[in-house]
């Protein structure tokens, strides 16, 4: 048994089920990250671990208690908002220390908590300043604060980074994920940014509607993606993916794709086990930094399959620079080092890193190799 | 409401904007002038008015109209002044406001952050109590106030402005309130808070200005009432009453400058609030009332 | 939010049922006072009340008898000529003072609240100072000829086919201020960007009002019209105070009709049934916007 148990919970709304048997075992100290595109039932979830909304079947138990029906206040957790719901007409002070006075807890001990978590957080100058006056990044920091100070067995993060402008957002990230290596707290964090899922989190389940699509370490997720779904919707830009086809030479599979002038391509799977898969079409999956130039393949690779093509368009983006060019009709991208010498319209030499290449059964969508 | 400093304003010229500034003006002086001349007549002795210029200012100045209204000027059969419909007036709107106020902000924090099946439909219904011609509940309302003892009495009155105003300022705490981030609730309700401390604590501490509205909204309404005054105000009739009885009497010479004396006594205190949080009002009357 | 009854904790089950009792006392009120005095209305409308309640069936007579009554066609007509006139001048002038006072007007500070105060003001105080204002003796009038002007003449008040138009003055005098406070609220949320927009696309001041502005004011129209359609249905006040209905029963208005015929001449039957119509008047006009609104913040 976890620390965070979710066992078999599904939700629904009248008749219509918005989440489908969700089961997680978190452990204590895990940062769990839950991932997917707005209405896939994450909020939903985390909500439910709140006590915020109610469970249709199945049981969330905390430290081996049951929470079905308990009240939020009652499940010694503590949750971040997206929007940090401070109160406004309190004190930075008061608004951290609202819910130990909620709970009974004296003054003094409040006052002790609040100066340890105030420290910790450089809030110490803040307290007593209203959340009116305070920046984006403090008034973050504050909802943190206010969390921690309640010691709560689970934290509970609400996108709590999609207010904050590109730069903040990479700052609190370091943050947060400072925070939980120095406290080893156990962390539920909702999020639609994959980044911030694979950055932060010792584990992610990425969510779709209302299932758990695959649950696993950042590295599970990014190289060997469950289905089509997680494969393209984690990574940026997304893995490339094009139509193949199986052919087994002398018992070794290929991938036949067509390049952009209609000939056919062949890339040998660094996969030994297609023999079922023989003539048959798959989606091959590519990352677009398993595409680069001869030069620029990771020399770590046992397999680096090459081919010429024509590339359409390049976008420098400073640190690399993004080549697209047609593979199978299917727009490609390929990442490639800054210093790279490529044009529009020129005739390229593209390597591809096999051993990061991914197959999908075409149908089912679901991964068949590795 | 935000009024943004540049406004939808265009381009004019010397002559348009001194065609704008006259028309401006006409107006103001259209809206001014029925009051300015109710203030300068009831300064005038009685003969001044009858034989003289409406427009003009008194040539002999007398607050005795003014003294005469509050307590002499005969009120029905009585000589006793507007005096003690003031008071009644008085005694009927302070615990008509402040009921109707409070429960209003109660409900508008229920109809948005504790919201339950079918709660539109409860509002929808509230919302159109608003609106009845009063008519419809005049019969009823005669019959059941004298069933339970409460017609021709203060709090009779007070109950009838409760019920046909609650669902005013419900309305404009339901706004407000559907503003106000719901995630602030549920923080606090992790935080341990329970419904009413909640109210307590988070949301009334913020709701200063949508409390000015409908303290503003409910005590002009009130105060200005004239129906309901006039049919069940019964021994206790509100200050509106008192002075259509005084206006329209029918016996003996009309005074006219006490009449005006005594109109502008009942349109003090309204007057006075207006002015004292008047700006409040307005910007919080049509975020209610434009945005529904 | 709804939870397992079942296995909800006390404290759980409290908080969702405090919400509702605390709204309840309101609801009740409502549905006692409100929808519950309304049936009962409407059930009179349909029994012979003279003086008191009466509670013997007769059927539609009652608005039989009512649409027969020359007072009640009297006071339709006039409540057609006052709305009507009253919501379109209302509005024209609200609409032309709020585009006015935008122009980055001087003094605004000062004109905003002296077109606005009649509002803080009784129908019963307004009429009063509008009826000796509109006296041929000793207001207007009279002035006039004192100084000079005495072929001038404004009898309207006195006059049984004008005096309805009194009443429009008076209650425009009181409203438009209002109607215009609402129309500038609506002017100041429009995007600038647009107006920018449309100027560079070359768009003169006249279509600049015209083609933009007045159709981006189109909720303030709306909330306006019910607004304005709701109190000239319910005007009472204001007749009482300024002519009494009269002279004659030139200014009866249903409101005033209801109210007469039910408390002075005892006939509760016909009264409730005139206040039944002007119920269904109110409802034709509010149902639609209640119905929009509503949905639209759901």
């Amino acid at each position: 048994m976890g620390f965070l148990d979710i066992s078999n919970v599904t939700k629904s709304y009248g008749n219509v089920e918005v989440l489908h048997q969700v089961d997680i075992k978190v452990e204590e100290g895990e940062f769990l990250v839950l991932v997917g595109p707005s209405g896939c039932g994450k909020s939903t979830l985390l909500n439910m671990i709140a006590g915020l909304e109610g469970i249709t079947s199945g049981d969330i138990s905390i430290k081996g208690r049951v929470m079905n029906g308990v009240h939020p206040s009652n499940r010694n957790i503590a949750m971040v908002f997206q929007s940090y719901a401070l109160y406004p007409n309190m004190t930075v002070g008061q608004n951290m220390t609202f819910g130990l006075e909620m709970h009974g807890v004296e003054k003094s001990k409040r006052d002790v908590a609040l100066k340890d978590v105030a420290k910790l957080l450089q809030l110490d100058q803040l307290l007593d300043r209203k959340p009116g006056q305070l920046s984006g990044g403090q008034r973050q920091r504050v909802a943190m604060g206010r969390a921690l100070v309640r010691d709560p067995d689970v934290f509970l993060f609400d996108e709590p980074l999609s207010n904050l402008d590109a730069k903040l957002r990479v700052d609190m990230r370091t943050e947060i994920k400072k925070l939980h290596e120095k406290l080893k707290t156990t962390i539920v964090y909702v999020t639609h940014d994959q980044i911030e899922a694979l950055t932060l989190s010792t584990r992610i389940a990425v969510m779709n509607g209302g299932y758990v699509q695959q649950l696993g370490t950042p590295k599970e997720i990014y190289d060997t993606p469950a289905n089509l779904f997680v494969a393209t919707f984690m990574g940026s830009p997304a893995m490339n993916v094009l139509p193949a086809k199986v052919s087994m030479v002398d018992g070794v599979p290929y991938a036949q794709i067509i390049d952009g002038e209609g000939q056919p391509v062949s890339l040998r799977f660094s996969q030994e086990n297609m023999e079922d898969w023989d003539g048959k079409d798959i989606l091959l999956g590519i990352r677009p930094e398993a595409l680069t130039d001869p030069e620029g393949a990771d020399r770590k690779s046992t397999n680096i399959a090459t081919f010429h093509n024509a590339i359409d368009v390049t976008e420098p983006a400073g640190s690399d620079t993004f080549v697209t060019t047609t593979l199978g009709d299917a727009d490609v991208i390929a990442r490639m080092r800054a210093d790279t010498d490529v044009a529009s319209g020129q005739m390229f030499e593209f390597a591809v890193n096999m051993d990061k290449a991914v197959a999908f059964d075409p149908v089912t969508e679901q991964r068949i190799a590795p | 409401m935000s009024i943004a400093t540049q406004g939808t304003d265009v381009n004019t010229g010397k002559i348009a904007r001194t065609f704008i500034y006259l028309v401006l003006l006409v107006f103001a002086l259209f809206y001014l002038l029925p009051f300015f001349v109710m203030v300068v007549n009831s300064l005038k002795p009685l003969d001044e008015i009858t034989g003289g210029n409406m427009m003009a200012l008194p040539d002999k100045w007398t607050i005795q109209p003014w003294l005469s209204a509050w307590s002499s000027a005969q009120i029905g059969v009585e000589p006793t002044g507007l005096k003690p419909y003031f008071v009644n007036s008085i005694l009927m709107v302070v615990p008509a406001v402040a009921i109707s106020t409070f429960l209003g902000a109660l409900n508008g924090y229920v109809l948005t952050k504790w919201r339950f099946r079918g709660d539109t439909i409860l509002f929808g219904l509230l919302l159109f109590s608003c609106f009845i011609p009063f008519q419809i509940v005049l019969i009823p309302m005669a019959t059941i106030l004298g069933k339970i003892g409460l017609a021709g009495t203060i709090p009779g009155l007070v109950l009838v402005h409760v019920v046909y105003g609650v669902g005013f300022t419900t309305l404009y705490y339901r706004n407000y309130y559907a503003a106000f981030p719901t995630e602030l609730v549920r923080a606090a309700m992790m935080d341990g808070a329970g419904f009413f401390r909640i109210f307590w604590r988070i949301m009334l501490p913020v709701s200063g200005p949508i409390t000015v509205v409908s303290v503003i909204w409910q005590f002009t309404n009130v105060w200005n009432d004239f129906l309901f005054g006039a049919s069940f105000g019964g021994q206790s009739q509100p200050m509106t009453v008192a002075l259509n009885n005084l206006v329209q009497s029918s016996t003996g010479v009309k005074e006219y400058n006490v009449h005006f004396a005594g109109a502008i006594l009942a349109a003090l205190p309204t007057l006075l609030v207006y002015i004292v949080a008047g700006r409040y009002f307005v910007r919080g009357l049509m975020a209610g009332s434009v945005k529904g | 939010m709804a939870r397992h009854a079942t296995d909800a904790d006390f404290r759980t089950k409290l908080q969702e049922w405090i919400p509702k009792l605390v709204l309840s006392p309101s609801i009740a009120l409502m549905l006692i006072f409100v929808y519950g005095f309304i049936l009962f209305t409407v059930y009179l409308s349909f029994t012979g009340s003279r003086m008191l309640p009466r509670y013997d069936l007769v059927g539609f007579d009652n608005y039989a008898r009512l649409w027969g009554l020359s007072a009640w066609w009297t006071a339709v007509t006039n409540l057609a000529i006052f709305a009507s006139l009253y919501i379109f001048i209302c509005t024209a002038i609200g609409l032309t003072l709020a585009i006015l006072l935008d122009q980055k007007i001087r003094g605004e500070g000062m004109l905003r609240p002296i077109y606005l105060y009649p509002m803080a003001l009784s129908f019963i105080v307004t009429g009063t100072a509008w009826k000796w204002f509109l006296d041929p003796g000793i207001g207007l009038e009279n002035t006039m000829h004192l100084w000079g002007w005495d072929s001038f003449s404004f009898g309207w008040i006195k006059d049984r086919n004008m005096a309805i138009y009194t009443i429009v003055i008076a209650a425009v005098w009181q409203t438009s201020g209002f109607v215009m406070a609402m129309f500038l609220a609506g002017l100041r949320g429009i995007d600038n960007e647009i107006l920018k927009a449309a100027q560079i696309d070359g768009a003169s001041n006249w279509s600049l009002y015209r083609r933009i502005v007045i159709p981006m004011l189109r909720p303030a129209f709306l909330s306006a019209f019910v607004i304005l359609a709701h109190l000239a249905v319910k005007s009472y006040d204001l007749v009482i105070a300024l002519t009494g209905g009269g002279p004659g029963r030139a200014t009866e208005l249903p409101a005033t009709f209801m109210y007469s015929y039910t408390f002075t001449r005892n006939q509760m039957g016909t009264g409730a049934a005139s206040a039944v119509i002007m119920l269904m008047t109110i409802a034709a006009i509010m149902m639609p916007y209640l119905y929009a609104e509503l949905k639209e913040k759901k």
